[in-house]
């Protein structure tokens, strides 16, 4: 299926598709997309680096699977996702907040989440309006909440999402990376870093 | 755990673990004369199953007890039946959630039956196979052939193939649970044929070597946790955040609905590369097409050797996945008909409605033949019918005599 749709910032809709109903596909390993067109990996490191450094709340969103040191791989996945938010905080100006919130379970919170602590794929824009985030990056969310997380997200907000996924990918983030590892996580830090003074801050409202 | 560093070891039933591209498309292949029923057992012989639930469903396939025949035989991990259809079908539920991979059948009125589980197993994302021998699903009872319950299954969020052969039964049983696995897809498979003619019925069919089976699942790789009974979607079982009256529970739930059609959308890659094409086209340039599902297929095929013989041309398409729906190829092998029959082993024509809501200029298609109930479908009938739509002469076949 051919497809005029792009996968872009949003508040988009009441209710807004799933991007892959509406034809975006998945990258092939050594790839990516950008706004649901693929693209070759490095090009979306670059973009989502450039995102990373003009947001004013540039932020990650770990999950489960590497909140949780329960393989090795885990833990160095882990390490290197502290890695890139020190680096993204080092980068960005002091007018910049980085913030690194965890998403450690998919319960339900009731009666009411703290958004400043944590992030639920149920109602994720909720942390995302109390914290004014425009940029995030999801990394160790299983595939189902990160693609219901991300497609609320768009719907609702304003924030440019980005997805550093261990599998396949996924079509409802803005930029989205797949076989995410330790070295991958690592590489985009170095692409922050790189990029660091040539990209311009954000303005003040 | 990777199954990848598994290729080469031996399961529990002393099977080399194989790739699966490998095992199915370039092991050997031994011909054997087996009914569908045998078939079935054959290829949950090589498919590295953990859990196999039970009803046991003789009249209209045999596979369920053939498979205890396994569970004896040390090829299947757990082997247990259930006091219901609805019953099995919740049991493999909490199988596949506490990470196995699942084998169960099933046909008509247990089809029907075990109904509400078939949603619940998608929006769960359990990639559960389970083989639909269809038969009548209505008062009187039949256990003769009919495929009405595959368009129940259309919207639940399942995986629909058709098969038309044992061959095809045999070789999809293993390539289903590939396509199913795959992280992006993790959706149950409901694996259909035409009960009775292909389950009951013997036919040649290339089995690949006993002692190679598939990689395990890896639960690892699934989309949602295995079993957690504090995350959604269990949780949600007892404790339903999606009933509480406000926009983001509802919005949540909504998600959630598109995201099991995404999965769907997803598998359309890997069905595609398994199954060679979702659709299987014989004579694209054909004004006149036959296209349909199952051994509907067969008898077009016969149907299109009689037309044959009396100089009408006409091409085939083979349906074999209905879910995802192969809504462009359907589109591109119809472009040039001029007239689109659809036989099928239903009452309702489901499958050409699909096809009418799918191309351009849907007055070209013709519903029927139609048989149900457990009735053959002759080929002469197929032609007969498509001589009449054409405007041609032809034999009534329905009684004798003058």
């Amino acid at each position: 299926m051919s497809t005029m749709y792009q996968v872009l910032r949003g508040p988009e809709h009441f209710l807004p598709p799933a991007a892959a109903s509406m034809g975006i596909r998945l990258p092939d390993p050594g790839q990516a997309h950008i706004h649901g067109k693929i693209v070759n990996e490095d090009e979306a490191m670059e973009v989502a680096a450039r995102q990373f450094l003009s947001a004013k709340v540039p932020t990650i969103f770990p999950g489960p699977l590497v909140l949780w040191a329960w393989n090795e791989k885990a833990a160095g996945k882990a390490t290197a996702i502290r890695h890139l938010y020190e680096t993204i905080k080092e980068c960005v100006t002091p007018s910049q907040q980085a913030m690194l919130i965890p998403m450690p379970d998919y319960r339900p919170k009731y009666p009411k989440i703290n958004p400043e602590i944590e992030i639920n794929p149920n109602h994720p824009n909720l942390t995302i309006w109390h914290n004014k985030i425009d940029t995030c990056m999801f990394v160790g969310v299983h595939c189902h909440q990160a693609n219901l997380s991300l497609k609320i997200i768009r719907g609702g907000t304003y924030c440019y999402t980005i997805a550093m996924c261990a599998q396949a990918g996924h079509e409802d983030a803005m930029v989205s990376f797949r076989d995410a590892t330790a070295d991958k996580i690592r590489k985009l830090a170095d692409w922050v870093k790189k990029l660091k003074g040539s990209v311009e801050p954000p303005k003040d409202d | 755990m990777a199954t990848q560093s598994l290729i080469g070891t031996k399961n529990r039933a002393g099977q080399v673990v194989t790739d699966a591209w490998k095992l199915l498309h370039e092991a050997e292949r031994t011909p054997c004369f087996y009914t569908g029923s045998e078939v079935i057992k054959e290829a949950v012989r090589r498919s590295n199953c953990d859990v196999m639930i039970a009803y046991p469903i003789t009249p209209q396939s045999e596979a369920a007890a053939l498979i205890g025949e396994l569970f004896a035989e040390g090829f299947i991990g757990d082997y247990f039946r259930g006091e219901s259809e609805f019953a099995v079908m919740s049991q493999c539920a909490g199988a596949a959630f506490g990470g196995a991979r699942v084998f169960t059948t099933t046909a008509g009125p247990g089809t029907m039956r075990a109904m509400e589980n078939f949603p619940m197993w998608a929006g769960a994302r359990l990639p559960i196979q389970m083989i639909v021998t269809c038969r009548g699903i209505n008062s009187p009872l039949s256990i003769q052939p009919d495929t009405l319950e595959i368009s129940y299954l259309l919207n639940t969020g399942m995986l629909v193939w058709h098969a038309e052969t044992a061959q095809d039964f045999y070789d999809w049983i293993l390539k289903g649970y590939m396509v199913s696995e795959e992280p992006d897809v993790h959706l149950p498979l409901a694996l259909c044929c035409d009960g009775f003619f292909v389950t009951h019925t013997k036919d040649v069919v290339n089995l690949t070597p006993a002692d190679m089976c598939l990689p395990p699942y890896d639960p690892y790789r699934s989309p949602v946790p295995c079993m957690d009974m504090e995350c959604p979607p269990v949780r949600m079982m007892r404790d339903p955040f999606v009933m509480k009256s406000n926009y983001i529970s509802y919005a949540t739930h909504a998600s959630w609905q598109q995201e099991v059609w995404a999965a769907i959308e997803r598998s359309r890659k890997h069905t595609i590369r398994w199954l060679d094409g979702l659709i299987e086209v014989d004579k694209p340039d054909a004004e006149i097409q036959i296209v349909s599902s199952g051994t509907a297929v067969s008898q077009g095929r016969e149907a299109q050797v009689l037309l044959e013989e009396d100089g009408i041309d006409v091409g085939i398409v083979k349906i074999k996945a209905l879910r995802p729906w192969p809504e462009d190829e359907i589109r591109e092998a119809t472009k040039h008909a001029k007239h689109i029959i659809v036989p099928e082993f239903n009452v309702t024509g489901w499958l050409a409605k699909e096809i009418r809501a799918t191309i351009p200029n849907p007055e070209r298609v013709y519903a029927g033949p139609h048989v149900c109930g457990g009735m053959t479908m002759p080929p002469e009938v197929i032609a007969a019918d498509l001589k009449k739509h054409l405007g041609l002469k032809a034999e009534s076949l329905a009684g004798r005599g003058s």
